[in-house]
């Protein structure tokens, strides 16, 4: 076990480093500077600027120097909100897309796999066609529709929660519902189609047959193993839903990271993306690395190696 | 099923109450996206420029019609040459910490503005001043020799370089705002945020989360404190208008100063509102031609191109705020300048013009690109024109969109053919757009280049005498629009400030698009 988190926490940094390099070269490949501006600056102030960034130099002076820089943690300022540095913006935007993500998470863990697992166990039911019905139907209307429908019904035409707008637990509902739906459906029919084989199991039949109630036998010995897909997916899930969503947080004004990691491209504000791809990245190997560890307890025959 | 609804219903009231109570602002207005800096010399977009101006205040500051108004001096001198400025501090100027505001502040602030180390985008503002280019640019190191000069702590003397009309203006940009140099001193690029920053205009900061809210409260050591209407005030960003206007439907907010805020789709519904509110502003949308490339090397061409648009329908069918349609570069309400008419559209003369240069019908002309960028209303306008230019010219052309950067990069190299651009001016003169078109001007993105309108720009600049001034530059003005056309100017901005009358008080029309907060006040019931 040991052994194996270390081999790929060296591999995880490998892989950062790669990332990092590739996204300051393509950074710079794109055409427009991030001072690039509907007016013209006089070659005078944007040579000031340049210098002030540390964006003068060849290229490789530039790149050993950001590389330096981002092992010593300093993400440098922004190109864009002058007065910030990177480190700051992750600082204030990242917890605000943390809480939501993670609301989101535990909605979709829970109610994809409640349902998904009642439609396996009542199999050609009336709950599993309904619960598969609603399934399609979420998962195939994206959340900039269902976002601002949920806005309208439960914001305006019945005020329960509030439009738009961060600092409250009523704040955090709808969006965390929102962002949570499409993906709670998928882990439901996850959960469904593994239950699904499961169940006819062996080992399943002699759990039976060692007379164990129904409960106990699909919550502790079926759903254990039928939960290896849901708990594969649900790493990048995590990374991906705690890095904050753009469409989500823009619908209703949540001041996350997600914005940042969109906008950092288009304004070319490269120190921007190198912090955001290194944040999402970190997250996304650790997630990996989570889920792999969490394998070998649901299944001990799965061994790290 | 009733009564679970109701538990329902229950619970979402337990979960929205439980919430901590804040005090509400007394005012929220919604700004458009979030400010990229509050440092005066940094800042170079119209959205901080409003909560700059409400942050600091300069030499002069604006009234509420958009006037220049004494700021932080209570008068001045201008010599008869009109190069040497006096102006005198008044005596209750104090930053909000308590310490006077005196004539070093500004020295000092224009040093850091100019400052290559600062460096500040819109440092030009400041060139108008003796030397203050060559500082910027490093050519010279000594800032006694930039002309500015504190004569004593409320006397400052500014020497500058051509008479220019619109400087009292500029006093009052955000560039020339002073800073506390203190604080920055001592907090480098930190000293902006709340609880570090010292400012000396009619609101302080009180909190400033990214991306969620801008809190301002009123100056209590501001000069004209009694008369500034609103005591906290929240400025919330966003960039969506749906978010936008369904917190202003709900209460959430009561003013919207952006037109991009308003839902596009439902502005045939929202203008008929008495919450809407239109005007003219500063900015004015036009196609650039690329005069290096042919055939519109040929000003006939141009011309033909200028005469086959129709833009009355662009502005009824496309932007819809109301915006007027134009066929001169410098938008009306600039005192004391009368534009020229431009060219209307005329489709028959299009042709006619066409057919004169060997393109009758459009035989023979190249097919074209049109350059546009992935923003706003601009392909809907590029589709119309194409379709425009087919029907009555009968030239194919091809739409090329381009990502914002990539798009402005295009244009800047002179990569396109036919392009969509816009300006908006910086100070109520015409000389704001007109000096763009010089050759060689870094705004110029046309390749255009014309002895006699160089000549022209260059003799205003020049002339002491207002009147004379404005005919000259209306001359230039029939060069660019009506004889050479570089450019297709199609329709003027309006600004657009969205708010219940009976409830809000001291929100004016006016050119540019200023709405000064000190002014605004809630109508007490």
């Amino acid at each position: 076990m040991v052994h194996f988190l270390i081999r790929r926490t060296i591999l995880g940094v490998i892989a950062l480093f790669v990332v990092i390099s590739l996204t300051f070269v393509m950074m710079r490949i794109m055409p427009g500077s991030p001072f690039t501006k509907e007016r013209n600056l006089p070659p005078a102030i944007e040579k000031n600027l340049l210098a002030r960034y540390k964006m003068d130099g060849t290229l490789w002076e530039q790149y050993s120097a950001y590389i330096l820089d981002v092992a010593r943690l300093h993400l440098r300022p922004s190109l864009r909100y002058r007065n910030r540095s990177v480190n700051e913006i992750l600082a204030q935007t990242l917890p605000v897309s943390i809480a939501l993500g993670s609301a989101a998470f535990l909605i979709s863990l829970g109610a994809g796999i409640t349902l998904g697992s009642i439609a396996a166990v009542r199999h050609r039911t009336w709950a599993d066609h309904s619960s598969m019905v609603l399934a399609v139907l979420s998962i195939s209307i994206p959340n900039f529709v269902i976002a601002p429908l949920a806005i309208l019904c439960f914001a305006l035409t019945w005020p329960i929660f509030p439009v738009a707008g961060w600092g409250t637990l009523s704040h955090l509902v709808l969006p965390a519902v929102s962002l949570a739906l499409p993906y709670a459906t998928y882990i439901a029919r996850l959960t469904r189609n593994s239950m699904l084989d499961v169940v006819h199991q062996d080992f399943m039949r002699t759990a039976r047959a060692k007379g164990l109630d129904e409960a106990h036998v699909i919550i502790k010995h079926a759903l254990k193993v039928a939960l290896l897909p849901v708990v594969s997916f649900s790493g990048p899930l995590a990374a991906h839903m705690l890095t904050g969503s753009l469409v989500i947080e823009e619908i209703f004004k949540v001041p996350g990271v997600g914005a940042f990691f969109v906008n950092g491209v288009l304004n070319r504000d490269h120190h921007m993306v190198g912090g955001a791809v290194i944040v999402y990245s970190t997250l996304l190997i650790a997630f990996n690395m989570v889920v792999d560890v969490i394998y070998t307890f649901l299944d001990r025959r799965i061994k790290l190696a | 099923m009733n009564r679970f609804c109701h538990l329902v219903y229950g619970c979402c009231l337990i979960l929205s109450s439980c919430a901590p109570s804040e005090r509400k602002a007394d005012f929220v207005f919604l700004n458009g996206a979030e400010p990229e800096s509050l440092d005066p010399p940094v800042i170079t977009g119209q959205l901080e420029g409003r909560l700059v101006a409400a942050l600091f205040e300069g030499l002069t500051s604006h009234d509420p019609h958009a006037r220049v108004a004494p700021g932080m001096a209570e008068r001045w001198e201008i010599s008869p040459d009109g190069r040497l400025y006096i102006f005198h501090l008044r005596a209750d100027a104090r930053w909000g910490n308590g310490d006077p505001v005196t004539a070093h502040d500004f020295v000092g602030s224009w040093q850091r503005a100019l400052h290559p180390e600062t460096a500040s985008e819109y440092a030009y503002q400041l060139f108008y001043i003796t030397n203050a280019e060559a500082y910027n640019a490093g050519k010279i190191a000594d800032f006694s020799q930039v002309g500015v000069r504190a004569i004593d702590d409320r006397t400052l003397q500014v020497e500058i370089n051509n008479p220019t009309p619109y400087f009292l203006d500029l006093c009052g940009f955000p560039t020339l705002m002073p800073v506390h140099l203190k604080t920055v001193l001592q907090y480098g690029d930190h000293w902006i945020k709340p609880g570090k920053i010292v400012s000396n205009g009619a609101y302080l900061l009180e909190e400033w989360r990214i991306n969620h809210r801008i809190r301002l409260r009123a100056n209590p050591h501001y000069w004209d404190r009694a008369n500034v209407g609103l005591e906290v005030v929240d400025v919330l960003p966003t960039e969506r208008d749906s978010v936008a206007y369904n917190l202003y439907h709900s209460g959430g907010a009561d003013l919207i100063l952006d037109k991009g805020l308003i839902p596009s789709m439902l502005l045939d519904f929202v203008r008929e509102r008495p919450d809407f509110h239109a005007s003219a502003s500063l900015g004015t949308y036009f196609y650039r031609f690329n005069v290096t490339r042919k055939p519109f090397d040929h000003p006939m061409v141009r011309k033909a191109f200028a005469m086959a648009i129709d833009k009355q329908r662009i502005v009824d069918k496309i932007t819809k705020a109301g915006e007027p349609v134009t066929g001169h570069l410098v938008p009306p309400g600039m005192e004391g300048y009368i534009p020229p008419q431009g060219l209307g559209y005329d489709p028959d003369a299009a042709r006619r013009l066409l057919a004169e240069v060997g393109f009758s019908g459009g035989k023979g002309f190249k097919r074209i690109s049109l350059l546009y960028a992935d923003r706003s209303s601009a392909k809907a306008t590029a589709t119309e024109i194409q379709a425009m230019l087919k029907k009555e010219l009968g030239i194919e052309v091809d739409l090329m969109q381009q990502e914002w950067k990539v798009y402005l990069n295009s244009m800047r190299r002179l990569d396109y053919d036919f392009c969509a651009s816009a300006w908006i001016g910086d100070y109520n003169d015409p000389n704001t757009f007109l000096d763009m078109f010089v050759t060689n001007g870094g705004n110029n993105r046309t390749g255009w280049s014309n002895p006699k309108y160089d000549e022209l720009i260059r003799l205003a600049a020049g002339e002491l005498d207002a009147p004379k001034r404005m005919q000259i530059l209306h001359n230039a003005e029939v060069v660019l629009c009506n004889q050479e056309l570089p450019i297709i100017p199609l329709y003027h901005y309006v600004g657009v400030q969205f708010y219940d009358p009976r409830r809000i008080d001291g929100v004016y029309a006016n050119v540019l698009d200023d709405h000064p907060l000190k002014y605004i006040r809630k109508i007490k019931k």
